[in-house]
């Protein structure tokens, strides 16, 4: 394993990312809610740059308290989607939401003074 | 052997390359080897709206052309052609449908041309059978005349623009099929262009396949040897249909729902019998549909053969003698369960692979090359080899994989 630079801090803002290519890895390193989250860029359906595509909420059903549908929304847990196809995982654990069986392989991040390093 | 190598990149949202955004599907082309065997893809799309200037210019009609022409002014598709509501980019997920208008492709080449060649060499493709796209609803259209003519001028402006020009795009043409006399006209006048390797007869439409108005036009492909396909899409205002809210809803069963429909009345009504040498195909309705139906059909056939009298054999038999693409190719968690669906329609010979690029559920030859169960000379047929007979083509690849 080895520690792969990726910027400086002060040059990701809360919702960029960058894509690393360490080695024979891809990977796709976020920030979010000022937090480094770092997954391979390989979609688990057909091998899509998955860490590449739209940052977009989760939508939902609002149900009301009697069961009916009133429309949908967006929540707050923010989703990543593979750009090729669509599927989508969360940001936080590099589960695919159509199936949480499925998850991308998760890396570690350090940050080392302002230096960001993905580790691989 | 792959070095390893450090970078890093920020994302673009202003610019695109397809061969950037399909640069995995070249590493699985290296990986798997495409370049030592043919890859045929019998389904692939362009956007004939963005050459509507063109195309419409093409158009006999005065009256037609000229509406045509004028509707163009206005923006978007065009007033004058029909169109289906269908979020089909998921909301922006989709990032290519809006991103490829910052392609940039060499000026002295038919933009449709360079780009469909850029998807093809990333994917490791050597040859599409290319298809429209918005024109996939217009056997909807309420004005027959219209259907006519827009086929009319859009086959021609194909074969003029992008298949003389490009050897290695083919089309199965768009058929009039509201206009049993204009679709006869059509074959006659196309079938032996260029690039030319069958008709094709777009799905979604109210005009049974077995009417005998049909007969001489099916009699003449199968004198030519071209084969005829059907290719399925989604009418959201079918009445069925019209119930689901989702696109999600009507486009699964959209996709099937007109293919079941058409295959059941050429099956029924003995088409197989009477046209034994035409070559028919079925194409975007995935493989599920198939094995449903050929048991469906079976179980009630044994109890009302007198509803079918035409047929000597069960038909699942018939069904089994035709072709299918494989795209959107439904791949269930248990793989015996594809595997059967396979030994049902005799994939080996009769299944086509089928990439839909650039459309949002397109499928790429690893759906085909990864499967356990198939040994490397089925994977070859089915990536390439079945096409290659059924259409005449040269079986040595041409790809260029970068």
């Amino acid at each position: 394993m080895a520690e792969w630079f990726v910027a400086k801090a002060s040059e990701l803002s809360d919702g960029d990312r960058r894509i690393v290519t360490a080695g024979r890895h891809e990977i796709g390193v976020f920030r979010s809610g000022g937090t480094y989250y770092a997954y391979s860029n390989q979609c688990l359906h057909q091998g899509g740059p998955a860490c590449e595509g739209l940052l977009i909420n989760r939508v939902v059903d609002v149900i009301a308290p009697d069961r009916t549908y009133q429309g949908q929304t967006f929540s707050d847990d923010l989703h990543f989607v593979c750009p090729w196809h669509g599927y989508e995982y969360e940001i936080t654990t590099g589960e695919c939401v159509g199936d949480r069986k499925l998850k991308l392989r998760k890396y570690d991040v350090v940050q080392r003074g302002e230096d960001i390093y993905v580790v691989a | 052997m792959d070095m390893p190598r450090s970078e890093v990149r920020e994302l673009r949202f202003d610019e695109y390359s397809a061969t950037k955004h399909l640069e995995h599907a070249t590493r699985q082309a290296h990986q798997r080897n495409y370049q030592d065997f043919l890859i045929v893809d019998v389904d692939s799309h362009h956007y004939e709206n963005e050459s509507y200037k063109e195309v419409f210019s093409y158009i006999d009609n005065p009256v037609i052309r000229r509406a045509a022409m004028e509707s163009t002014k206005r923006g978007g598709r065009s007033s004058m052609m029909n169109t289906q509501v269908g979020y089909q980019d998921l909301g922006g997920r989709i990032t290519r449908h809006e991103l490829r208008k910052y392609e940039k492709v060499p000026s002295d080449v038919h933009r449709d041309i360079s780009m469909t060649k850029l998807w093809m060499d990333a994917m490791g493709v050597d040859y599409t059978c290319l298809f429209p796209t918005p024109m996939l609803f217009l056997g909807l259209h309420p004005q027959t005349e219209v259907e006519v003519a827009m086929a009319q001028g859009y086959n021609r402006w194909l074969c003029e623009r992008i298949l003389a020009a490009e050897p290695r795009l083919i089309s199965m043409l768009y058929l009039p099929f509201n206009d049993p006399e204009a679709a006869y006209r059509t074959v006659k006048e196309f079938g032996d262009k260029k690039g030319v390797v069958g008709f094709m007869v777009t799905s979604p439409r109210y005009k049974p396949v077995h009417d005998n108005a049909y007969v001489k036009t099916y009699a003449l492909l199968e004198e030519m040897g071209k084969p005829i396909s059907f290719h399925a899409a989604y009418n959201w205002n079918d009445q069925s249909l019209a119930m689901t809210n989702r696109f999600i809803s009507v486009h699964a069963l959209g996709f099937m729902w007109f293919n079941m429909v058409h295959m059941t009345n050429w099956v029924i009504n003995g088409m197989p019998e009477r046209f034994p040498k035409l070559k028919v195909m079925w194409i975007e309705s995935g493989l599920t549909w198939a094995y449903c139906l050929m048991q469906r059909l079976d179980h009630s056939y044994m109890m009302r053969t007198s509803d079918c009298p035409s047929l000597k054999r069960k038909p699942s038999e018939y069904m089994r003698e035709m072709y299918f693409s494989t795209q959107p190719m439904e791949i269930p968690d248990d793989p015996s369960i594809l595997e059967a669906t396979f030994k049902m329609i005799n994939a080996e010979t009769q299944l086509c692979w089928s990439s839909d690029y650039p459309h949002w559920d397109f499928d790429l030859p690893s759906t085909i090359y990864d499967q356990p169960f198939l040994s490397e000379q089925a994977k070859r047929n089915i990536l390439g080899g079945n096409a290659a007979r059924l259409f005449g083509l040269d079986p040595k690849p041409v790809k260029k994989i970068p």
